[in-house]
Order: C-alpha cells, then sequence, then structure tokens
C-alpha cells in the first residue's frame, strides 16, 4: 500500500482549495484598495496565485504518478488504467474521469492566470479575482471532503476500499488488486489523447473574456474591457470550434457512430457556447468599430462562459442518464454543480444590473444599411440556433424539475434527433451563409442602395450561375439543398470579392472573410455527405422473413460469407477474412496463420510469414501484438470501374470490460469518402455447431477434400512438447499437417493424436476461414495411413454497412480555412490591445 | 414603430416556434400498454420504452430470433409494469445485446409487434466498475 502519495495528493487539492480562495480576497482587495496598498497586495495576490498554481500543478503530478505507478489500492488508478496501456494511453485515462478532467481545466486556467497576469497592466486585480474565484469553485469539485454530512467534490486520491464495498476487503484490507480494469476501449485511441485537452482548452479560454466582461462592470470600465477580451474570444472560438471539430472527426473516423455528428445531449451542450461565443465576437467587433452594442456584448460574453457552465452540469451531473450515449457517471455532485452554476448567474446578474443605467444605449433608429444592423441580425439568428438546439436538450431537466415539485414528467427527447435538429438547422444556416456574404459589404464600406446593388450584383449573379452548375451536374432535386448550396457559394463569392480587395490594402484586415469562406466551405461539405450520404450496401434480397413486418424496409446492411464475393452497388465486395497486426510483420497478418499462447500478448506463426516475397517470420516463431484485442476484418472492394481498394474495419474485444468495440474504415479519394463499418460477427463465444464428422483415411503426401477445398496431406511428426499437457516417457504424441487450399491462399492445420497413461486423446485442429475442422482419428501402422475426421460448418461471415460520404473533404477544408481565419484575426486584434497597453492607458 | 421592435417581435416569433415544434416532437417514455393505446387511435408517433430482456429461471435470455440471412431479428422485452412484447427490429443484432441490463426502444406499435427503430442499451460495467475482480489474482 502507498498511502503517501494519495495523502500527499489530497493535501495539494486542499491546499489548492485554499489558495485559490485566499487569491481571490488578496486580488479583491488589490483590486478595491487605494492606490498606495496597491503594489504590497499585488505582490502577495500574485504570490498566492502562483502557489495555487504549484499546488494544482502538484496535483496532476501526483494522479499522473499513481496511474503511472499502477497503484492499483487507488479507485482512479483502478478504474481508469491497466498495466499494459501504454503511455499515452496513461495520459489519456488520466482525464477519462470527470475527477481528471476537472484537473485538466484547472491546469489550464492556471496556464491562462499566468499569461494573463504577464501580459496586463491594469487589469489583474479584477479578472485574477474572477479567475481565482471560478479557480476555487473548480478545485472544490475534486475536494473529496466531507463537511456537515455534505460531500464536497470527489476526490481523485481515495482508495479502492473506500470506494467499493467488495467483500475481499474484509477479509484483507490491504488487498491490492493485480491490475486495473482498463481504459474503456472505445477511447483507445489517440484521439483521446489530444481532443480532451483541446476541448478542456476552449472551456478553459471562455473564462478570459468573461472575466474582462465582469471586471468592466465591476470596476467601471464599461468600455475598455472589449479591447483585450476580443483577442482572447477569438482565441477561444478557435479552439472551442477546433475541439468540437475533433470531437466530430473522431466520432467518424474512429467510433461506430455512423456519421461525424449525431445531435446527441454532450454534442449540443457544448455546441450551443460555441454559438454563443461566435455571436459575442461579432457584437465586440461591432462595438470596436462602431461604439455600439455594448449591452450585447456584455450579455453574449457572459452567457457564453454561463452556457459552458450549464453544459457541465449537463454533461456531469447524470442528468442526462438514458438520452446520451457518452456522458460522465454520475458522481453525486449534481446539487454542487447546480449551485456553481446559480452562483455565476447571480453575481453576472447583480454586476449587469448595477451597471445597467450607467451604459449608453443608443435611441436613434438603425438604419439597414448599417453594418451594426447586419451583424446583429447575424447574431441573433446564431443565438437563435443554439436556442433551439438547447430547449430539446434540456428535456431531462424538464422532466427533473417537474419531479422535484411532486409531478410525474415522461417526456423524452424527439425520436429522430438528425431530423428534428436538422429541420431548423438548415434554414439557420442559410440565413448565416447570405449574412456572412452580405454583412461583410456593410462592414468594410458604407453603402447606399445604389452602391449596394453594385457590390452585390456581381457575387449574386456568379454564384447563380455557379451553384445552377452544380445543382445540374449533381441533379439536385431537394429544393432546400439547392437554396443552401447557392446561400453558400454566394457567401465563398461574396467574400473572396471582399478578400481581394482587403488583400490589396492589408493582409492583416483578411481574417473575417477567410473565417467566412471557412464556414461557408464548411456548410457546403456537411450538406453533400450528410444529405447525400447514400447507403450502398442497401439489398433488397427480397426476402422477407416475417409475413407480418411492414413493406417497406430497407434494408442497410449487407451479410457477407467469407471469400464468397457480393455485389454491391457499383463495387463487388469480398470478406477476406480476419487479421491482426503483429510487430514483427507489415502491415495484416491472417489470424489463421497464428496461434495464441498462453504469455499476454504473444502467439506462435503456424507458417512462414512472407509478405511481397521477404520472409519476415519462420514457422514455429514466436511474434507479439500490437494490441491483442483487436482484430481486423479484410474487404476487398472491386468497383465496376476497375479500382480497386482494401479496407481493414476493426473490433476490439475488451474481455476486462465485456465490450465489443467495432471501428469503421474508410477509403478517401478527393471526391468522396467511402465508409465501412462492421454491424456484427459471429459472437467468437458461441460456437457454431459442426457438422456430421466425414472419415478419410489418407497416405502422407495424398490429396482430399475438406470442404469442397484440396487438402494436401503433408507431413507426419512425433512432438516432444504440448502446451499444458505433461507427456510422460511411455505417452506418444504426433501432429499430422495438412495444408488447405482456399480459393484466396493456403492454410495449415494440425490436427494432434496423443497417447497418454495408456490412454488415447485427439486435439482436432480448425480453420475458421474455410470452416474446416481436421481430427486425426486412428493411426493405422499395417496400412501405412492415416485416418481424419473431416466436419464443416457455416462458414464464417460479417455484416457490414457501407455509405457513401461525397465531398467530406470540403467540410475539412472549411475547418482549416476557419482556423487559419481566425488566427490571423486573433494576431490582428491583439496586437491592437498590445499598442494600447504599451502607451500605459490600461 | 422602429425596426428594432419589428425585430424583435420576429425573434420572439421564431422562439415560440422553436418551443412549440419542441412540444410538438418530443417523444415518451411509455408502457407498452399505453404504446399500444395510442397506435390503436391512431397515433403513429415513435415513443420511447423502457424495460429488460426476457430471462428464463437461469438467467439466460430467451425469445431471440434471427432472420434466415441475420440482418434482423426480434426478441421479447418485459417492460417496467412487467409486461412482455415481442419487438422487431430491422437491423443485425448488436453483438453485446444480449449482455444488455436494461433496453430503450423507440418505435411503435404496427400490427401486433412493437417495431424498433433505434435501440439503446445499457450494459453492465460500460462505463462503471462495480465489483472488483479477484478471481484472477495470485
Amino acid at each position: 500500500m502507498h498511502y503517501f502519495v494519495g495523502n500527499l495528493g489530497h493535501f495539494l487539492v486542499i491546499g489548492a482549495f485554499v489558495l485559490s480562495l485566499v487569491a481571490t480576497y488578496a486580488y479583491f482587495q488589490y483590486t478595491v484598495s487605494p492606490e498606495l496598498d496597491k503594489p504590497k497586495w499585488k505582490v502577495y495576490a500574485r504570490g498566492v496565485f502562483y502557489l495555487h498554481g504549484i499546488a494544482i500543478i502538484g496535483v496532476v503530478s501526483t494522479l499522473f504518478y499513481i496511474i503511472n505507478s499502477h497503484y492499483f489500492e487507488y479507485y482512479y488508478a483502478y478504474q481508469h488504467s491497466s498495466k499494459l496501456l501504454p503511455i499515452y494511453y496513461q495520459i489519456s485515462c488520466f482525464w477519462e474521469g470527470q475527477e481528471g478532467s476537472f484537473l485538466l481545466w484547472l491546469f489550464w486556467n492556471v496556464l491562462l492566470g499566468v499569461i494573463v497576469i504577464n501580459t496586463n497592466k491594469f487589469w489583474e486585480g479584477p479578472t485574477m479575482t474572477v479567475f481565482s474565484l471560478v479557480q476555487a469553485f473548480l478545485t472544490s469539485m475534486i475536494l473529496g471532503i466531507v463537511l456537515f454530512d455534505i460531500k464536497l467534490g470527489s476526490s481523485p486520491f481515495i482508495l479502492l476500499r473506500d470506494a467499493i464495498s467488495a467483500p475481499i476487503f474484509q477479509i484483507n484490507p490491504d488487498f491490492v488488486p493485480e491490475d486495473g480494469t482498463g481504459l474503456n476501449p472505445l477511447l483507445q485511441n489517440y484521439w483521446m489523447v489530444i481532443h480532451p485537452p483541446t476541448l478542456f482548452l476552449g472551456f478553459a479560454t471562455t473564462m478570459v473574456p468573461f472575466a474582462y466582461a465582469l471586471s468592466g462592470l465591476w470596476i467601471g470600465k464599461l468600455r475598455e474591457w472589449v479591447r483585450p477580451a476580443l483577442p482572447w474570444a477569438l482565441f477561444s472560438t478557435l479552439v472551442l470550434g477546433v475541439g468540437i471539430l475533433m470531437g466530430a472527426y473522431w466520432a467518424y473516423e474512429t467510433l461506430n457512430f455512423g456519421g461525424y455528428w449525431n445531435w446527441d445531449p454532450v454534442e449540443n451542450a457544448i455546441y450551443v457556447p460555441w454559438l454563443i461565443l461566435v455571436g459575442s465576437v461579432h457584437v465586440m467587433i461591432v462595438f470596436r468599430k462602431s461604439n455600439t452594442a455594448l449591452k450585447a456584448a456584455l450579455i453574449l460574453t457572459i452567457t457564453t462562459f454561463l452556457s459552458v457552465l450549464y453544459a457541465t452540469f449537463l454533461t456531469r451531473s447524470g442528468i442526462l442518464g438514458d438520452s446520451s450515449v457518452h456522458s460522465f457517471t454520475d458522481l453525486g455532485l449534481n446539487g454542487q454543480l447546480l449551485i456553481y452554476l446559480l452562483a455565476f448567474v447571480l453575481l453576472s446578474i447583480i454586476l449587469l444590473a448595477r451597471a445597467w443605467k450607467k451604459m449608453p444605449s443608443s435611441e436613434e433608429e438603425v438604419s439597414t444599411y448599417s453594418r451594426e444592423f447586419w451583424i446583429f441580425i447575424g447574431t441573433t439568428t446564431l443565438c437563435l440556433m443554439g436556442f433551439q438546439v438547447i430547449i430539446p436538450t434540456s428535456i431531462p431537466v424538464y422532466n427533473a424539475i417537474v419531479e422535484l415539485f411532486g409531478g410525474i414528467s415522461n417526456l423524452a427527447p424527439p425520436a429522430d434527433q438528425v431530423g428534428f435538429y436538422t429541420k431548423f438547422q438548415m434554414w439557420f444556416a442559410v440565413a448565416i451563409a447570405i449574412l456572412s456574404g452580405t454583412g461583410q459589404f456593410f462592414y468594410w464600406q458604407k453603402m447606399n442602395p445604389q452602391e449596394l446593388k453594385n457590390a452585390l450584383l456581381m457575387p449574386v449573379v456568379v454564384s447563380l450561375i455557379l451553384s445552377s452548375t452544380v445543382i445540374m451536374v449533381s441533379k439536385m432535386t431537394d429544393p432546400a439543398y439547392m437554396v443552401l448550396l447557392t446561400a453558400s457559394v454566394y457567401s465563398i463569392v461574396a467574400n473572396l470579392k471582399i478578400l481581394s480587395s482587403v488583400l490589396k490594402s492589408n493582409y492583416r484586415l483578411s481574417g473575417g472573410s477567410i473565417a467566412h469562406i471557412g464556414v461557408a466551405m464548411m456548410l457546403i461539405g456537411i450538406l453533400f455527405s450528410s444529405g447525400y450520404s447514400t447507403i450502398v450496401s442497401m439489398n433488397n434480397t427480397g426476402l422477407i422473413w416475417h409475413k407480418d413486418f411492414p413493406e417497406e424496409v430497407n434494408r442497410n446492411n449487407l451479410l457477407l460469407f467469407i471469400h464468397e464475393p457480393r455485389d454491391m452497388g457499383d463495387y463487388t465486395l469480398t470478406y477476406m477474412g480476419m487479421r491482426q497486426i503483429v510487430r514483427e510483420v507489415p502491415g495484416y497478418v491472417q489470424t489463421e496463420d497464428l496461434e495464441a499462447l498462453p504469455i499476454l500478448g504473444k502467439a506462435k506463426a503456424k507458417r512462414d510469414l512472407i509478405i511481397e516475397g521477404t520472409m519476415y517470420v519462420k514457422a514455429g516463431d514466436t511474434v507479439s501484438f500490437i494490441n491483442q484485442e483487436n482484430s481486423y476484418f479484410e474487404v476487398k472492394y472491386v468497383k465496376d470501374n476497375g479500382r480497386e481498394f482494401t479496407l481493414y474495419p476493426r473490433v476490439q474485444i475488451n474481455e476486462t470490460m465485456d465490450m465489443i468495440v467495432y471501428s469503421p474504415d474508410i477509403n478517401r479519394t478527393i471526391g468522396q469518402d467511402l465508409y465501412t463499418h462492421v454491424r456484427t460477427f459471429p459472437d467468437p463465444d458461441d460456437d457454431i455447431p459442426w457438422g456430421d464428422q466425414e472419415e478419410k483415411t489418407v497416405q502422407v503426401g495424398e490429396q482430399f477434400f475438406v470442404n469442397d477445398y484440396v487438402a494436401q496431406f503433408e507431413a507426419v511428426e512425433r512432438i516432444e512438447e504440448l502446451p499444458q499437457i505433461d507427456l510422460g516417457a511411455e505417452d506418444v504424441a504426433i501432429k499430422a499437417k495438412i495444408k488447405l487450399m482456399g480459393s484466396f491462399g493456403d492454410y495449415i492445420a494440425e490436427p494432434i493424436y496423443l497417447i497418454k497413461d495408456k490412454m488415447v486423446g485427439r486435439i482436432p485442429d480448425q480453420v475458421n476461414d474455410l470452416a474446416a475442422r481436421l481430427t486425426l482419428l486412428e493411426v493405422n501402422p499395417e496400412e501405412n495411413n492415416f485416418t481424419f475426421g473431416v466436419s464443416t460448418r457455416q462458414k464464417d461471415y460479417i455484416i457490414l454497412e457501407a455509405v457513401e460520404k461525397p465531398l467530406i473533404n470540403i467540410l475539412w477544408v472549411g475547418t482549416l480555412l476557419l482556423v487559419v481565419g481566425l488566427t490571423i484575426a486573433i494576431h490582428r486584434r491583439y496586437g491592437e490591445f498590445i499598442k494600447v497597453r504599451d502607451k500605459g492607458v490600461e | 414603430m422602429k425596426k428594432t421592435h419589428i425585430l424583435g417581435i420576429i425573434v420572439i416569433g421564431i422562439a415560440i416556434m422553436i418551443i412549440v415544434s419542441t412540444a410538438g416532437d418530443a417523444s415518451t417514455y411509455v408502457s407498452f400498454d399505453v404504446a399500444k393505446e395510442l397506435a390503436d387511435e391512431g397515433n403513429e408517433n415513435l415513443i420511447h420504452v423502457v424495460g429488460t430482456l426476457k430471462k428464463d429461471g437461469e438467467g439466460n435470455v430467451v425469445g431471440i430470433e434471427k432472420s434466415r440471412d441475420l440482418l434482423s431479428f426480434a426478441f421479447v422485452m418485459v417492460d417496467n409494469n412487467a409486461k412482455e412484447e415481442r419487438v422487431i427490429y430491422n437491423e443485425p443484432m448488436p453483438a453485446d445485446f444480449m449482455r444488455s441490463e436494461q433496453v430503450v426502444v423507440i418505435g411503435s406499435y404496427k400490427k401486433d409487434y412493437f417495431v424498433a427503430d433505434k435501440i439503446l442499451m445499457k450494459c453492465p460495467s460500460k462505463y462503471q466498475e462495480e465489483e472488483v475482480q479477484v478471481g484472477s489474482v495470485l
């Protein structure tokens, strides 16, 4: 038992919590105290915050040390990690649990705090007060202490025996499990290494503009806060956006969700803050340009952070329960989470209300030809988009509220989530595309009806020509899709026009138009890849398996027996069998060629493993798996035009968690992705029954038939050793070697015949790919031949779904452009802040 | 009337539309009996039913019937009111289906069967480890 490290960690958590409270107080004093006392408080407050930061880093290191040293007496290590996990998955299991992900958030906040301290002269006091207060709240989530019967936070340092009441701990309190249960196989890929840190950095960065906004309200700098907040809001948009898209790409590429976005509550919960954040960026830009929209900028900046807190509440309180496939487990902290959310809502409302009267508000009529008008409408659209998503996503919350007051509510989320959200979001997207194209003209120049006509004529004509061409070529028939396409093309053309004129003057100003082109491209990518995704494995066999079954059902899946080609759309598919990846051989190895050894992660080659003429492993040699849980289904595609490719969708079988996880494989071309995922295959635990045994008597070197395949009886040899069987001096074991010639390659079967303690034993060998089993039944020395028992069964199969997703690359290219545009904008706005700061004004 | 007021009214209008449509499209958690009543009344909305797979005395799942081409299957589900019903699903059986502790089916009655459009499964130990495995420890 290693008590010290856990106690140290817990001590550091408590220390970090206390220090964050002290830092809040100190920074508060620094802000409100008279000029004379400020330096003293500043040094003190900084010192405390840095100490808090060191404590947080200490907590992170301690927890990682526990995971890395495999101290399974700790619940966190036991629950999320295991011995065989490579280092990068140890890092990911760090944030698999709630506590670790809170720590990740805390860690980013510390880093951001240090940056804010060192880049500000004037704003340090008030912003860091807010920072420290948020840190106090977040740290208390992992505090793990009980005060007056109230559980405050959940510590990552609790011992297994305190977390789980298993009988073993009554017998032996010092029991330490040999191994942990490991990282959830769903999460074992590199996205789990990079996606959560990005997303949590996105969460953390929304706090920076929030802190500036609250500071402005607090100390009465109602206008000045926007300048330093804007680059941060842009940075947050970038990081959070990239985080969300990484999640989408992860879901698409690795998880078996069938697509990149499913309108799952957890996805929605983070999509909404991003929309509001984008809205806040726009009103802040308007404010910087024309000193209007201050109230909107404040409200949206604050709402962004509050909606992040609400998202945290939704995903971590367990309230989503049935309605989401990937929310965190309930830690019984909903009360605490709710209190934080309400505390910050209340604090914001009070500060807003106090300053409301002092805020300028324009009484004059907004002109339709002003940039403010257009950006306002755009921002309103973004907010409505978010509103439309959050209302249904919160359905479990309404149920909980009704039940709190003793009522019964059985409201469930819409049954067809994708259809439900799409029918609204698509029209909002149309509005966004049109506004982002048109708004740019108003932003860059003063408009009157005549100028507007001149400016818009070219983009409108060009985009109408372009999109009608695309509509005709792609045989688009859905009017809604035509509208979205035209609007997006218009946005691209209009922004290109703006871009070309902006680039002539100053490339630093090009961020907006580039980002808008990116967004419009993303819309086109989504339109085609989702709206025109076609299930190529759709098949109508004409078989109706049940007379009462509704006729309109579509069969989206295809059954493929091994080595039997099937036609599917323009393709002919053949399932070639299961494959493994081993360290010693490049590419894939037939599972049939390997014989698992009792040593974890090792196998013996049944025959020489030769790839393209090079022999990598000799028969009988040991090979080691990269990950023994993974198997790959080799599926060969031949397209009608002669193009050939092979895909390897994966299955991961995790015994400890009793999970079977599938992962798709994608054939990527510039024009489209062909996405293949296996829906099911014969459960390795259920044995498919063997048919009646047929006897064949043959001599060495002779050929015979096994399940219609030619089999060559190659050799017989005596063997000295058998796994798991001790051979005595009197005992005899012989092994027959039979080569089976399948349609796509040869297989080796090695049935064993042994006499042990004067009893005959037979160990059959089977070739799953050929659905054949061979048993060495009799050895007939007089006739110099051998009798084999041959049984066959149903062949191996997979059931797969294959989907074509056209033009999905436009979505990813658009994402890249969005990132580029935002980066340029961040650079420009940060420059503006630095200039003013160095003048000593702020 | 100022333009901002008109805009405000439009925004409120859209917001109301969103809420009404959410209320209209929201599904409900019901029992099989209620689902059947709804279907008999001609209501074709998809609803959620929560329940478990039917098991025999030894804990084995019973009543699973796969189609000949394995692309669809049917099973017997017991809802929270202990009513049994046959559920037909036009997708191959998910690999860990038999292990699921709880099943949520989203669909509706068609004739005498409940036809599921979507199945959500809660599997034991999927996201949470409740018991310590002692067996493998030396």
